[in-house]
């Protein structure tokens, strides 16, 4: 077996094993639970009320703001990893190099803030 | 023939027994974390907890389980259905399948690959689609507020602990979990872990475990007296024990990480003869327990928060902190010139 099998062969076989689990949980009370089904039952959950409309409403701009600016640090974080990695290899430029980039986003993250994407209220 | 046999049959097997193994060992823990949990929380609350199934009710968690196997499954009729049922399942497989990666003791672990840390990160990046799934596809008012404030809540704390992540990998050079545990070991035992050198961030990896999982007090998204049950108030039966399920075992990775990154993995507290009889994996458990019973603790005692607050702790505390502090990290070990070669 190549090297690279013997490494990530395992991971692919826990997540089949995972995978399994799961789906027998998920199947199993369709299989041995009792059934009966009525209207009220089923409708989707409204304090009693029954639900006036559809549920998939506009909501506020600010949880996309939030992923936006998820994105752009974790993408961050991600560049990180391979800096972080070598770090002892790269030497004073390496250094510096990623010091300027997290300057960089340090001043897009100070506008942000005076912009007050942050803010919740 | 039999060179396929030994070459590829065979190890096929014992990776499948392995990964039984540790899954089977895996999901009892959890039954007896949850039943930790509840204990814990009574005890605090000066109440009994669970003590009816079973000697001191040890059995509760198994006996929930069969109860869940048994309950109706009710499939909303606005619901999406295909959706609605991935969404379990998805949380389910993610949180479990993170648990390929960590090593218990020397050499035990599952996939012993060289970028555990970064498949972990990916993995509890993910979890957060179980979450949006189920709050849309139930098509329902209370799932979807909550589900879009959960996956908020999660994004935001992710970053901060990319960062911690990012100040331990500066001391190591590596992203092998085996390698991180292994960088924390010297003469002088549980001064050697990094909680001590990156204080700060060992808590900031705390808070931010307890944002990531849901957990109180940042559980925001079960938040009872206003959306319910977040986005799982429209599962029942085997699909919403799964999202617990998933709940719990993302907890026990957590715990596992707080472990490996910041006290040491299955390292002995002191490099000398009572502490080095003791099996590593007695270690590695013990450790997790530990981090375990803070994160029950703090459920028991803190107060929830608001989520203005959460959101302001995420984004202007911890952000600036956590990345601050890479950039500190990062220039000691520069210039004191302790950066691993």
């Amino acid at each position: 077996m190549s090297e690279l099998l013997q490494h990530y062969l395992p991971l692919a076989v826990f997540i089949a094993v995972a995978l399994g689990l799961s789906a027998a949980l998920l199947i199993a009370p369709f299989i041995v639970a009792y059934k009966q089904p009525d209207p009220e039952k089923l409708s989707a959950y409204e304090c009693g009320f029954n639900a006036f409309d559809d549920a998939r409403m506009k909501f506020d701009v600010r949880f996309y703001l939030v992923a936006i600016l998820f994105i752009i640090f974790d993408l961050e974080v991600a560049f990180l990893f391979p800096w972080a990695v070598a770090f002892g290899k790269l030497g004073l430029f390496g250094f510096w190099s990623m010091m300027v980039f997290l300057a960089v986003l340090t001043i897009g993250f100070i506008y942000e803030w005076k912009k007050g994407a942050l803010e919740w209220d | 023939m039999a060179e396929i046999w030994t070459s590829y049959l065979w190890p096929l097997i014992i990776m499948v027994a392995q990964s039984l193994l540790l899954m089977v060992i895996l999901l009892v823990a959890i039954a007896y974390v949850l039943y930790a949990d509840r204990k814990i929380w009574a005890a605090v609350q000066i109440r009994r907890g669970p003590n009816v199934v079973g000697p001191w009710g040890l059995f509760q968690s198994f006996a929930d389980l069969l109860k869940f196997v048994l309950k109706e499954p009710v499939i909303p009729a606005g619901a999406n259905k295909g959706v609605f049922l991935l969404a379990p399942f998805v949380t389910c497989v993610l949180s479990l399948a993170a648990w390929a990666v960590i090593p218990v003791h020397p050499g035990w672990v599952i996939a012993d690959i060289n970028v555990g840390i970064l498949y972990i990160f990916a993995i509890s990046s993910l979890s957060v689609y179980g979450i949006i799934m189920g709050g849309w596809a139930s098509n329902s008012k209370y799932p979807f507020l909550a589900a879009l404030r959960s996956a908020a809540q999660m994004v935001s704390y992710e970053v901060s602990i990319g960062f911690v992540i990012i100040t331990v990998l500066l001391c190591v050079g590596s992203l092998n979990l085996s390698a991180i545990v292994e960088a924390q070991n010297g003469p002088y035992g549980v001064f050697n872990w990094y909680w001590l050198p990156l204080l700060p961030m060992f808590v900031i990896f705390f808070v931010s475990a307890l944002a990531e999982t849901n957990r109180p007090p940042f559980d925001l998204v079960e938040a009872e007296s206003e959306l319910v049950a977040g986005f799982m108030v429209e599962y029942g039966s085997t699909p919403y024990m799964m999202f617990m399920l998933g709940e719990y075992v993302a907890i026990a990775t957590m715990c596992a990480m707080g472990t490996i990154l910041f006290l040491g993995g299955w390292l002995p507290p002191a490099p000398f003869a009572p502490f080095t009889w003791v099996p590593g994996v007695i270690w590695f458990t013990l450790k997790c327990l530990f981090m375990f019973f803070l994160f029950a603790m703090a459920k028991a005692i803190v107060p929830r928060y608001r989520y203005d607050q959460l959101m302001r702790l995420g984004w202007k505390v911890f952000l600036p902190i956590s990345l601050a502090m890479v950039v500190i990290v990062a220039g000691v070990l520069q210039f004191a010139g302790w950066a691993p070669k």
